[in-house]
């Protein structure tokens, strides 16, 4: 597992008050089937921004952006997070 | 004719006094009939179900702000009541700075009350740590709401009062909820003679964050907006259906008899807002509105014409 994907469990588990560990998701798993609000998504894209010193342009202030940790992976990369 | 040119002629006709501050206005006894009659007409389309009926004040508790997220949310559009916060020997001081003018609320602190953010609000606080019946429990309330945001449009009143219908039950209660009071909100208005519009919409949260909640609020189509003219400039929302998850549930911890965090839905009634769509739809002359409207309203316009000043 990358290190950027580990930190992004990390805010999902300090931050997206899931009934499970962030360790047991899968990068495709749907994060608001497996019980991420829409409050607790904006907790999660402000803690991203302060673990990668990033701003989330208002393109990416998008509920798919914040749907899986593949996708939140995804959007990293086009703000140069993690990109090879 | 545009919002401001309809507040003119609401001034005018002195329908509405002016408050001093934008967005704050008086009422005549004329409109207030109005409203009654709204409320009454509204509350009626509830009759025959049990809900526990509530008249909540101007005021709720501070930490209800907190508690609901409304603070985080809407910290723009929040009124807190802050009161002089010294003793005896600060008085003088005090008075002086009152003479002064303006820096006497420096000698007061907040209190905790707040202006009521929304008609359900005040609910929830009641219902902490409890577990709901199976069918789920059901409000109706009325009550005055407060919005910080000075405007020159009479539709966007700084307060102004809710009539709402409030579910806390299970997701499918609470969304049912929504969706029944929805059509049933629609018809209700309809029936006024209104020109409708049933439209997706999302609340003005705040900010960037406020952004994320926006979309995702329409992604998830949880709030329904009625929609009906009340000045050229842009129909206006009457009335909301909400359907707000378990967000309540969760900050409350009130929970279903599964154990599992209520989920709630509301539908909030603008009475103010009717009236105006009313006056701007069927003109400032009661006695020339719609027979069906004035027969649905049970209102008398001889009646009103009599007590109107």
């Amino acid at each position: 597992m990358s290190d950027v994907a580990t930190t992004i469990r990390g805010v999902l588990d300090a931050h997206g008050r899931l009934p499970v560990s962030a360790a047991s998701l899968k990068e495709g798993d749907d994060l608001y089937q497996r019980g991420l609000s829409s409050h607790a998504s904006v907790n999660v894209m402000l803690a991203l921004e302060d673990a990668f010193d990033v701003e989330f342009p208002d393109s990416l202030l998008r509920r798919d952006t914040f749907r899986s940790v593949a996708s939140i992976l995804g959007a990293l990369e086009t703000l140069g997070v993690g990109a090879p | 004719m545009t919002a401001e040119q309809f507040r003119d002629r609401l001034l005018a006709e002195e329908l509405l006094a002016d408050g001093a501050v934008p967005g704050i206005y008086h009422r005549s006894f004329a409109l207030e009939h109005i409203i009654q009659h709204l409320s009454a007409y509204i509350s009626a389309a509830g009759e025959g179900t049990a809900m526990r009926r509530l008249h909540l004040g101007p005021v709720q508790a501070r930490a209800t702000l907190e508690g609901s997220g409304y603070v985080t949310s809407f910290p723009n559009l929040v009124g807190v009541v802050t009161s002089f916060s010294g003793t005896e020997a600060d008085v003088p001081g005090f008075l002086d700075a009152v003479e002064a003018g303006g820096s006497w609320l420096d000698h007061t602190a907040p209190t905790d009350l707040a202006l009521c953010s929304a008609g359900c609000h005040p609910l929830y606080p009641m219902l902490a740590s409890s577990v709901v019946p199976t069918d789920g429990e059901l409000f109706e309330v009325e009550t005055w709401v407060f919005r910080h945001e000075p405007s020159v449009d009479p539709a966007r009143m700084q307060t102004f009062r809710q009539h709402e219908f409030v579910c806390v039950g299970s997701l499918d209660q609470a969304v049912a909820h929504r969706d029944r009071w929805l059509e049933r909100g629609r018809a209700l208005l309809a029936a006024l003679a209104l020109e409708l519009d049933v439209v997706p919409a999302n609340d003005p949260f705040f900010g960037r964050p406020g952004r994320l909640l926006a979309r995702s609020q329409l992604a998830k189509e949880l709030k329904f907006e009625l929609t009906a003219p009340i000045s050229s400039s842009n129909p206006g929302a009457v009335a909301s259906a909400n359907y707000h998850e378990d967000h309540f549930g969760v900050a409350y911890a009130i929970t279903t008899p599964d154990g599992a965090p209520a989920h709630t839905a509301c539908i909030g009634f603008g009475l103010e807002r009717i009236a105006l769509s009313l006056l701007y739809t069927h003109g400032t002359s009661v006695s020339a509105w719609p027979t069906e409207t004035l027969a649905a309203l049970s209102i008398d316009p001889a009646t009103l014409a009599e007590g109107s000043r």
